[in-house]
């Protein structure tokens, strides 16, 4: 990947991010603590300050970086979550995958996520959103069929009862709200898929 | 042979002190004791990068134990052992104990010389299985 198209991304995932936090945020308020919208969105600015930096590195060091970036400055369980993410990726990639080494690699970090969060998906979680799309990648969907699948994904969060986090504190209540862990999951496919679009 | 080091993690950095002042006066000072907590801009939660330093202040070669509160307190100490890496990650624990309880009885076994594996022993003790 050439080091522009990194940016792009970067870019990218900070301008979503940043345009939704206000929902983000709503959403955690429901039945949450209410900080992931503006953790995110300090984290996804963290990284785009750095972006260049980032982008001229090989993608998995680009990748660990990003992921380490998020790490320090998201905060929360949020940080430790999507820079696991990230960082294994970056891990798991070469520096030039094809479609077949980004869907394993995909899948090996949502193992990686699933154990530091110690949870499953159908747990209302950001993994409810990162299975779908992995699946959707394996069976060979396009991009913009790989953001819709995340969408569904993250609204099918609504009915479910939250077994981790926090909000798993409020048992039953946590149903009727979307997970906001989720929803910024869908998000970042979204640019991620609409951006390599364009590619 | 130094003492097993004791970290202490919670989402209140009042919590996190107050635990912090019940180990110093029922244990003393020879155990090597550190803690944090809240998010760094100044609300509840749990910082990767404050508990890395407190890992490295309370370092010891025999250990360290970490006791921590809620559910994300747990992962980001995970996270902080997972970054600073081998070789002294292997001898980072996070235990799966009540804070207080599992911070006053951690650091009285480490106080008297106990291993790593023997003071983790005596905090998961403390935790309903």
């Amino acid at each position: 990947m050439a080091a522009s198209d990194f940016s792009r991304l970067i870019a990218a995932a900070a301008d979503t991010i940043a345009a939704h936090a206000d929902e983000l945020t709503a959403l955690d308020q429901a039945i949450g603590d209410g900080d992931h919208g503006l953790n995110m969105k300090r984290g996804f600015e963290a990284v785009r300050a750095e972006k260049d930096a980032f982008a001229a590195k090989s993608l998995p060091d680009a990748l660990k970086a990003v992921g380490t970036k998020l790490v320090m400055t998201v905060g929360g369980a949020s940080g430790p979550l999507f820079g696991t993410l990230f960082m294994a990726l970056g891990k798991e990639l070469s520096p030039a995958p094809d479609r077949a080494a980004l869907t394993a690699a995909l899948g090996k970090a949502i193992a990686a996520v699933s154990a530091r969060g110690k949870s499953q998906p159908g747990q209302k979680t950001m993994l409810d959103v990162l299975q779908p799309v992995y699946e959707a990648l394996a069976q060979g969907k396009t991009a913009s069929e790989i953001a819709d699948a995340a969408d569904h994904a993250a609204d099918a969060t609504v009915p479910m009862k939250a077994l981790r986090g926090r909000a798993s504190f409020l048992g039953e209540r946590s149903i009727g709200h979307m997970d906001a862990g989720a929803r910024s999951t869908a998000l970042l496919v979204r640019a991620v898929a609409e951006t390599v679009e364009g590619f | 042979m130094s003492n097993v080091g004791i970290v202490i993690v919670s989402h209140s950095p009042l919590v996190a002190e107050g635990t912090a002042d019940m180990v110093r006066q029922m244990v003393g000072d020879e155990v090597p004791l550190a803690w944090c907590g809240g998010n760094g801009h100044g609300g509840l939660g749990t910082s990767v990068e404050a508990i890395m330093g407190a890992i490295d202040k309370a370092w010891s070669e025999a250990g360290v134990a970490i006791l921590v509160d809620l559910g994300g307190a747990e992962t980001n100490s995970e996270m902080a052992v997972e970054m600073i890496g081998e070789p002294r990650a292997h001898r980072i624990v996070v235990c799966n104990a009540p804070i207080v309880e599992g911070a006053v009885m951690a650091a009285t076994e480490s106080s008297g010389g106990a291993s790593l594996k023997e003071v983790v022993a005596t905090a998961h003790e403390l935790s309903p299985s």
